[in-house]
């Protein structure tokens, strides 16, 4: 049961028992679990969740103020399902793929009304489809049989929905179309129209799952230089609130080199999806050039909007994800946070009286967690193509205590962790990612491609920075009783590089016009010019040069620079020769 | 309207009734005690034959036989532009004496949520007056941003110095003469005591701010869960007088704390499953059901601006409710107890402090193109000497590097000067971002590497005597 194929009036199928918020029991109505079901008078949207005998318990997605038992509830007999098909990208969805500014133009108010359903696609608008089969071909499930220009930079390929059975074409269209008339018969007697459902807790089918040897580039130093996460691949980032983990959510959302971007803001401010919505259609892909809304869909389910509907929103972005994943398509889906979800679940858990599991968590939670990052990853398509989805989890934890049960849940699954530090936060050291906790278990199946694409010694001298940054926080164990001073030189000088480390190569300003995108190259030349320093400044100092005159030279400052400099490679290349030439001059 | 005499059970703040016909979930309900008394309640869950009701004026006094009516509407709040310089009692009655409140419309205080897709991004600057506010945590028109404070703290002389002084600079301008750029504000107070309730009444009266507030008091004796009311009234009223009447309207909550209090004690009387220590686990999203109802509107002229003020149990923010409370809001501002026994007003501590909305409501036609350089280089200095006076402790001045002395001087006159300015005092945000150069002119230039350098060039002092000059003046 998808937004489109909503009716107006509300069939007395069964009647309401009970309502307690969004939780309402019902009598009398034969439906199956997850159903989808209209609630009272108004016809608030629901999902069936419990079954015991007659009575039928159901989350509704919409405020149920003044709702009364007796009132009548409809059974669409179908589950929560998704509309897929050109449209989707440009667009801003609620949790149930109702989207925004349609609500806004239906309700004719900037408040959210209830009972007003809009479906996920435009039905009525016509489309420019050309087919890529002819009469007499053969096709399958998942097959593309045409393309559509949806966005500047997106082709929309139009597919042979997996639940069919396939066969022979026996009729082709081709020029404008609404996504319902019909493009392509099969001697099955199915048509394929631009137009697909798909319940949104079932993933859909592929084949097979590969170990994904390509990174996601992110643009952001410390995730491709340190803790890179592969495209197909998982992660997690949690930390406490004004760590910035919006903040590194739309830095991934705007740079990550993805195909296709999916935005799922669940249970989060409605402020920041204004952002958002007003940002992206301005900001350009670095790697095309166009609009990066041009590739974004949105899913915006802000902290005050019905929470059944914040449960859903995961669900809807992940199966949109996965739709133009059967394109062959790389996409990337942000989820933010996943914790607002787990509340959700949470909430709707204790109105049904379950058994609490950890912290009033139902004891479903690592389950649903696992289901959902399990839709991640590198596939073999039932077409036989490629593609990929790679999932970037914020987490929430309350009091910043990585202890707690939705933290843990997620680690045991991502494989690549960024943990946020509310102290680097504090210090303005952004992004706040600690370098000391955060890992990813992709480096060595991307270390390949790095040799390849960026340079041949990549993981040795990445390998480098570690070991500085690593023997930093040990000394600086020290430093805290007794200060700087007292160290032996050369561990001052360690300190030095590694002070270089955070503040010129980890650092990096997301509101800075330049710095906000750094691409691999830079970030490996930039690391390999804190090198240079080191190197040198170590044969300086074997050579009886005093630290202090070390630390004072003109050149080292300018590292600082390296970032926000436009012309990096010239900037660069420059600053090492200074710098090699002013610490030999010490000796 | 039918009349219920079928009480079945007293427990807390809930009555149960038996019923025989259907009651709208949040419906509002009238309980009329033997001893004359009319109390209002609201639906909390309706099933056939039965509805569980909270009482917001306490349930004593009700009996078996009092009896029960429903109104067959939710509760609403009446709202007219003449609320303003009223003032009312949680439940929303005039309690200030004056004439009867002729409504323009009700409206449901639940209130709709705003579509993401219709809210204008908040990006004008607010000039408080506050140098902590304005040039480190800058708060925009819009703006959720809370006041994180403990028992004991100053919270309240901030949060009025604030109300007082809050303008938008540029309409000043404009618009001279007709107090355009003025907020509105709206007050919604939360089982706070009847002295700090004078507190602000007389500071609303001193000021003559009181013609442009509106009220609402709820008092440390009134009806606890009256204060789940409150807010929902104060926020009614804010978003009529600013999307429907054009208002800026700044809204202050105090205190939180109380409020999630309130929660509490209704969850609990309901027996539900409670989350960390004995919190409802909805207690999120009915919080962000509250700060959500701040923002712009996309062709609106008004502006609903909140200032929530929660004390810290323990000064502990990963205590649930700043916890929670930090999750939904814009940022927040600490307030500090070791900062408050040092003598600095306010005792605004700005390191843990927050404005998330800061980036777009400052920078070159805002406030100052040099102003997220300063305002960054500042935060990044100051921790710096804060963390050197641990080690300060432990060896001593003398150990420590000249350099490392810079930076503890510098956050001591950081704390002294910028921080420490007196509740009256209203500086600009060119004054602010003033003594923000003249600290960083005390540390070597070169190390001031988050400020772009044509900035370093315009605004570092080089020398003593510029410092001094710019001193007397």
């Amino acid at each position: 049961m998808s937004q489109a194929t909503a009716t107006e009036d509300v069939r007395e199928d069964g009647v309401i028992r009970s309502v307690s918020g969004p939780v309402v029991t019902a009598t009398g109505l034969n439906a199956r679990m997850n159903d989808v079901v209209y609630v009272g008078e108004e016809g608030l949207m629901g999902e069936v969740i419990e079954i015991e005998g007659d009575v039928t318990t159901i989350q509704v997605y919409e405020e149920t103020s003044d709702v009364a038992p007796g009132e009548p509830v409809e059974n669409t007999g179908a589950p929560l399902s998704v509309d897929l098909g050109p449209g989707m990208l440009y667009s801003i969805y609620d949790g149930v793929q109702r989207p925004l500014d349609e609500l806004e133009r239906r309700m004719n108010s900037a408040f959210l009304d209830r009972g007003v359903d809009a479906p996920g696609i435009d039905l009525e608008k016509t489309w420019e489809f050309t087919p890529t089969v002819e009469e007499g071909d053969e096709v399958a499930p998942g097959d593309v049989v045409g393309e559509v220009p949806e966005t500047e930079s997106i082709t929309h390929r139009v597919m042979v929905p997996p639940d069919y059975e396939g066969g022979e074409v026996v009729a082709v269209e081709e020029g404008s179309f609404t996504v319902e008339e019909t493009v392509v018969e099969l001697d099955s007697g199915e048509a394929v129209t631009m137009h697909q459902e798909w319940p949104v807790r079932e993933a859909r089918p592929a084949l097979d799952k590969k170990t994904p040897r390509t990174p996601l580039v992110s643009g952001q130093r410390i995730l491709d230089g340190l803790f890179p996460i592969a495209k197909g691949g998982t992660a997690a980032i949690p930390g406490p609130f004004g760590s910035g983990k919006t903040v590194t959510q739309h830095s991934l959302a705007k740079w990550a080199d993805a195909d296709i971007v999916v935005y799922v803001g669940c249970g989060e401010r409605g402020n920041e999806m204004t952002e958002v919505i007003e940002d992206f259609p301005e900001l350009e892909d670095p790697q095309t050039g166009k609009p990066l809304m041009a590739r974004t869909c949105l899913i915006a389910n802000t902290s005050n909007m019905p929470v059944a509907a914040r449960e859903s929103c995961i669900y809807t972005g992940i199966t949109i994800a996965e739709y133009f994943r059967d394109m062959g398509y790389d996409v990337a889906l942000m989820a933010d946070s996943t914790s607002r979800w787990a509340e959700a679940m949470r909430e709707i858990s204790s109105r049904l009286e379950e058994m609490p599991g950890e912290e009033g968590y139902p004891a479903y939670l690592s389950a649903r967690l696992a289901e959902f990052y399990e839709r991640a990853g590198r596939f073999d398509l039932i077409n036989g193509d490629e593609g990929s989805i790679s999932v970037i989890g914020a987490v929430s934890p309350p009091g910043g205590d990585f202890s707690e049960p939705v933290t843990q849940n997620t680690l045991r699954i991502v494989k690549t962790f960024w943990a946020l530090d509310a102290d680097l936060a504090e210090r303005r050291h952004f992004p706040a990612i600690n370098w000391n906790e955060s890992y990813s278990l992709y480096r060595t199946q991307l270390d390949p491609w790095y040799r390849e694409e960026v340079a041949e010694d990549y993981p040795e001298i990445r390998q480098w920075g570690i070991d500085v940054l690593d023997e930093e926080s040990e000394l600086q164990e020290i430093v805290q009783l007794v200060g700087k001073d007292a160290l032996p030189e050369d561990q001052q000088l360690t300190l030095e590089v590694a002070r270089y480390l955070r503040e010129a190569w980890l650092q990096q300003n997301a509101f800075h016009d330049v710095d906000t995108y750094c691409e691999p190259t830079k970030t490996y030349r930039m690391l390999q010019a804190i090198k240079t320093f080191n190197d040198e400044a170590f044969d300086a100092l074997d050579a009886g040069v005093p630290v202090e005159e070390i630390q004072d030279i003109d050149a080292a400052p300018r590292l600082n620079r390296m970032g926000t400099a436009e012309e990096y490679e010239e900037f660069i290349g420059e600053l090492e020769s200074d710098l090699t030439e002013q610490l030999r001059e010490l000796y | 309207m039918k009349e219920y005499q079928t009480i079945t059970e007293i427990s807390g703040p809930l009555v149960f009734a038996e019923v025989d016909e259907p009651i709208g979930y949040d419906e509002i309900v009238e309980i009329e005690t033997p001893g004359g008394e009319t109390k209002r309640g609201q639906v909390l869950e309706s099933s056939e034959g039965l509805v569980a009701i909270q009482v917001f004026e306490g349930t004593d006094g009700i009996d078996r036989a009092s009896s029960v009516r429903f109104l067959g509407e939710t509760m609403k709040m009446p709202v007219t532009e003449d609320l303003l310089g009223r003032v009312l009692d949680g439940s929303g009655n005039p309690i200030d004496g004056g004439p009867n409140i002729v409504p323009d419309e009700r409206r449901d205080i639940v209130g709709a949520a705003i579509n993401p897709y219709s809210r204008e991004y908040p990006e004008e600057f607010i000039q408080t007056g506050v140098s902590a506010i304005d040039g480190m945590n800058t708060l925009v028109r819009g703006q959720k941003l809370p006041i994180f404070s403990g028992s004991g703290l100053p919270h309240n002389e901030l949060a009025l110095q604030i109300a007082r002084q809050a303008t938008v600079p540029e309409e000043d301008d404009a618009s001279e003469g007709d107090g355009g750029s003025e907020f509105a504000v709206i007050f919604g107070a939360m089982g706070i005591t009847a002295e700090e309730a004078n507190e602000f009444m007389e500071d609303f009266e001193r000021t003559g701010a009181l013609e442009r507030s509106v009220v609402f008091m709820n008092l440390a004796d009134d009806p606890a869960v009256e204060r789940t009311v409150t807010p929902r009234l104060a926020l009614t009223t804010a978003e009529y007088l600013a999307f429907d009447k054009g208002y800026h309207v700044l809204v202050i909550l105090t205190d939180m704390t109380n409020y999630c209090e309130a929660l509490r004690e209704i969850g609990a009387a309901r027996e539900e499953v409670p989350g960390r220590r004995g919190y409802p686990g909805y207690m999120y999203t009915d919080l962000a059901q509250l700060y959500e109802r701040a923002g712009r509107i996309e062709g609106r002229d008004g502006s609903v601006t909140q200032i929530p003020i929660l004390t810290m149990p323990g000064d502990d923010d990963t205590h649930p409710i700043p916890d929670l409370t930090g999750y939904i809001t814009e940022g927040q501002i600490y307030v500090d107890r070791d900062l408050e026994s040092q003598g600095v007003e306010p005792p605004i501590y700005v390191l843990p402090s927050l404005s998330r909305l800061m980036d777009d409501g400052i920078g070159e036609g805002l406030t100052r193109g040099d102003h997220a350089d300063v305002s960054d280089q500042l935060y990044a200095a100051y921790a710096e000497g804060e963390d050197l006076r641990d080690l300060v402790n432990i060896v001593g001045r003398e150990a420590l590097s000249e350099r490392d002395n810079r930076f503890l001087d510098f956050a001591e006159r950081f704390e002294d000067e910028f921080v420490n300015q007196g509740y009256e005092t209203d500086r600009s945000i060119e004054e602010t971002l003033g003594i923000g150069w003249e600290l960083l002119s005390t540390l070597p230039a070169e190390e001031l590497h988050r400020i772009d350098e044509e900035f370093i060039a315009e605004y570092y002092l080089e020398d003593e005597t510029e410092a001094a000059a710019v001193e007397a003046e």
